[in-house]
């Protein structure tokens, strides 16, 4: 056993209301810049929908992520080593800018530098960024069809509902829709890495973030492509890419990302999650892909098991972050309350964004029915019967077994059903919980996390330096000096945040060991 | 001799390798930034799929030809069992089909690169310098071979009685440019092109030549790397 640590992030898709605050805060931290105008490192999807780019999941269109060979190996689908440096001079398999979408910008000069007595109306024409040529119809772009806008004619594409052979309603009043936010999944057993020629990209030893060595890019272009997520870019200025570099500057000092931070549903949580690097390769091969969910759930270990800590201590990994790996909220979601699945896990990737998959488009067709949508002799029968939701869910994060999805949704409708019992006043009712293999006392702590977490409850992010903790490095040039007791005497993690009665997590760094 | 003759034949090849060399090793430690191919098949993609490839599989095919004809002494071939009719006749058709796949690729490089908006704009400076040298360099080179080498006289130019000795005879620091004073005058102007050409390479996107990733054959896929040490070293306050 080998153990490893990695920062992982879970959403839960029925707090997210498609605001696109989360892409639009990311961008302006780190995509504002020439080249990189179309560059999402953070976008929203609505689903069911194209995506961005345009079907990005089919991967027999885009060969991104594993392939598994007859013998069992796992082989990049674009191809190995040297199938891959042939096609250097021309990648086959990268989108462009259609993919994508021509950048575009209005002439908003226009606007200000029109004569006083133009016998026309000044107006600010789409301009691309691409080859400052007008665009008279704009035909597309990063999140053309959200709210299932202009569905009518794309939705038949959906890579998810061609796999699953879904067919669904087109009337709006019939079809369901839920957004999907999206990141770099900073995987496990990562493609982009693994295609890079250059050894450019890299996944860091101490959180497993994914990260591009900029000075060592030469532009070859096959992590783009090599990415089934698509979250690797081309910095069409610089002849570099580009990705997601999951705010490391941030977290380093023990701050949550910008699309966490800014997050308005308060959906995204983050935490330390440990893993056994020795098996990842059992478990990114596994023959069935319905197993890979199971598998990638079986190398993250029990950050409470003291085989595992001791073996975490021998591998170099701080006391801070084995410490915060128990209390990680990823662990929880994933292993206890088993309500979080990651994302395709038949590219084989072992992605660690994971996703708390949407009650609502259940509870929405059982209340539009007129049913009461928070009894759960209702709601868990409307799961088991409303195919369609599930098999779409289940064609997202489970390579299309329903029985995870069909679980994790019983158990999101168990606390809802179990949670109004409880603020009616009334005693809690124990079968409810039991019908979906949980105790009251453990839905309780389910609600808290998904409904009532606090801040530091939501992002238990363990600093770079251990003798630094958050929260502490914001106070640079303090006048209160470093000494134990005024140490003792704030709670460096919530400082200046959230000032409620919530209790305080003991500080870190003053354990004795 | 006259001056131009030993400023064509000595000078300019000792200034051509100082400057390709010493840039190559300025632009490495200053720029590894800038060191990239500055693909541009974001912007264009049909074109390049194809002309792409034949420019680049063509010029590493000439390149080949070249080293073998330049840096092995026809003793050697002779040597061998390889006539010198034998060797001719394939160094023209090898090398006359690899320019005509070189010259296909570059056409349709040219075209992109004028005709599709988006890529004439990604086009830098030297960018422009780097097309106008590769095309110079690589229409003399082929004149150079039809003119000499098919429509010549009988048996074709032996470039390895004298362009060969003359290369071989720079980096033994003992240059012959009098080998070069009769050479045709097709071959000269190609020579002369390639050397200004290697002139500015290193100022070029011309640097990911040196880069290409050999080393990706042996790699294990995932790569580790621990955080930055430069980063982690800052200073810190104690902790306590």
């Amino acid at each position: 056993m080998k153990v490893m640590a990695q920062i992982a992030m879970i959403m839960n898709l029925d707090k997210c209301i498609g605001c696109h605050t989360c892409s639009v805060t990311c961008k302006q931290a780190w995509t504002n810049r020439e080249g990189t105008e179309y560059i999402w490192f953070n976008n929203v999807e609505t689903r069911p929908g194209l995506g961005y780019p345009r079907g990005w999941e089919d991967q027999d269109t885009w060969k991104g992520g594993w392939r598994r060979t007859k013998s069992g190996k796992l082989v990049p689908r674009q191809g190995g080593r040297l199938s891959s440096l042939a096609k250097i001079f021309a990648n086959p398999n990268l989108p462009d800018l259609k993919d994508y979408y021509e950048p575009w910008s209005y002439e908003y000069d226009k606007l200000l530098s029109a004569p006083k007595d133009s016998a026309n109306v000044p107006v600010a024409r789409a301009v691309s960024l691409a080859d400052k040529e007008h665009i008279d119809t704009i035909e597309w772009g990063a999140n053309w069809d959200d709210d299932l806008g202009g569905s009518m004619e794309t939705l038949d594409n959906d890579p998810v509902l061609k796999k699953m052979n879904l067919d669904v309603a087109k009337n709006i009043e019939d079809s369901f829709m839920f957004y999907l936010p999206r990141i770099c999944e900073h995987c496990l057993n990562p493609t982009c890495v693994s295609a890079c020629p250059s050894g450019a990209m890299y996944k860091r030893t101490e959180d497993g973030i994914v990260l591009v060595d900029q000075d060592k890019c030469r532009g070859w272009r096959m992590c783009v492509s090599g990415c089934p997520y698509k979250k690797v870019y081309f910095n069409h200025k610089t002849g570099k890419a580009e990705k997601c570099t999951l705010c490391y500057p941030r977290l380093e000092v023990g701050q949550p990302t910008v699309c966490s931070e800014t997050c308005v549903g308060r959906l995204r949580y983050l935490g330390v999650i440990l893993y056994d690097a020795d098996r990842v390769g059992w478990a990114a091969s596994r023959e069935n892909e319905q197993e890979l969910y199971q598998a990638q759930r079986e190398i993250l270990l029990d950050p409470n098991d003291p085989e595992v800590v001791a073996n975490a201590q021998a591998n170099d990994i701080p006391h801070s972050w084995i410490t915060a790996a128990q209390e990680s909220p990823i662990w929880a979601l994933i292993s206890k309350y088993e309500v979080a699945l990651p994302l395709h896990p038949e590219f084989r990737t072992l992605p660690m964004v994971w996703y708390v998959p949407p009650l609502s488009p259940v509870v929405d067709a059982v209340t539009a029915s007129g049913n009461d949508g928070e009894d759960h002799k209702v709601l868990l029968s409307a799961i088991a019967q409303m195919r369609i939701p599930l098999d779409y869910l289940a064609g997202l994060f489970t390579a299309g077994d329903t029985r995870p999805v069909e679980l994790a949704l019983r158990r999101l409708a168990a606390m809802r059903s179990y949670m109004r019992d409880v603020f009616m006043g009334r005693e809690g009712d124990e079968s409810i919980a039991g019908a979906v293999g949980m105790d009251g006392k453990t839905i309780e702590q389910m609600y808290r996390l998904l409904s009532i977490a606090k801040y530091d409850d939501r992002y238990v992010i363990p600093t770079t330096h251990p003798e630094m903790p958050r929260g502490i490095s914001e106070l640079e040039g303090c006048p209160v000096s470093y000494d134990t007791e005024a140490f003792h005497g704030m709670a460096p993690a919530a400082m200046g945040r959230a000032g409620n009665a919530a209790p305080r997590r003991p500080s870190l760094p003053l354990e004795v060991l | 001799m006259s001056v131009p003759d030993v400023l064509l034949w000595v000078v300019l090849p000792y200034l051509s390798i100082v400057l390709l060399v010493g840039g190559m090793i300025w632009r490495y430690r200053t720029d590894q930034f800038g060191w990239t191919s500055r693909s541009s098949e974001w912007q264009e993609k049909a074109l390049l799929r194809w002309s792409s490839p034949m420019f680049h599989f063509g010029i590493l095919f000439v390149a080949a030809g070249h080293a073998v004809g330049l840096a092995i002494p026809q003793e050697w071939t002779g040597a061998v069992g390889i006539s010198e009719q034998l060797y001719h006749l394939g160094a023209t058709v090898l090398g006359a089909g690899a320019a005509l796949i070189t010259l296909i690729g570059l056409c349709g490089l040219l075209y992109r690169r004028i005709v599709v908006k988006s890529v004439r704009l990604a086009t830098s400076r030297m960018d422009i310098v780097t097309y106008i040298g590769l095309t110079v360099v690589i229409c003399l080179g082929t004149t150079a071979t039809v003119m000499n080498q098919i429509f010549g006289p009988a048996g074709g130019y032996n470039y390895r009685d004298t362009i060969s000795v003359w290369f071989r005879s720079i980096p033994l620091f003992n240059p012959q440019p009098q080998l070069m004073i009769d050479v045709p005058i097709a071959y000269k102007l190609h020579i002369i092109a390639a050397m200004l050409l290697f002139c500015v390479w290193p100022f070029t996107r011309l640097v990911h030549v040196v880069s290409a990733p050999v080393e990706y054959v042996t790699r294990p896929y995932v790569v580790y790397r621990s955080r930055d040490e430069g980063i982690a070293s800052a200073p810190k306050p104690r902790g306590w």
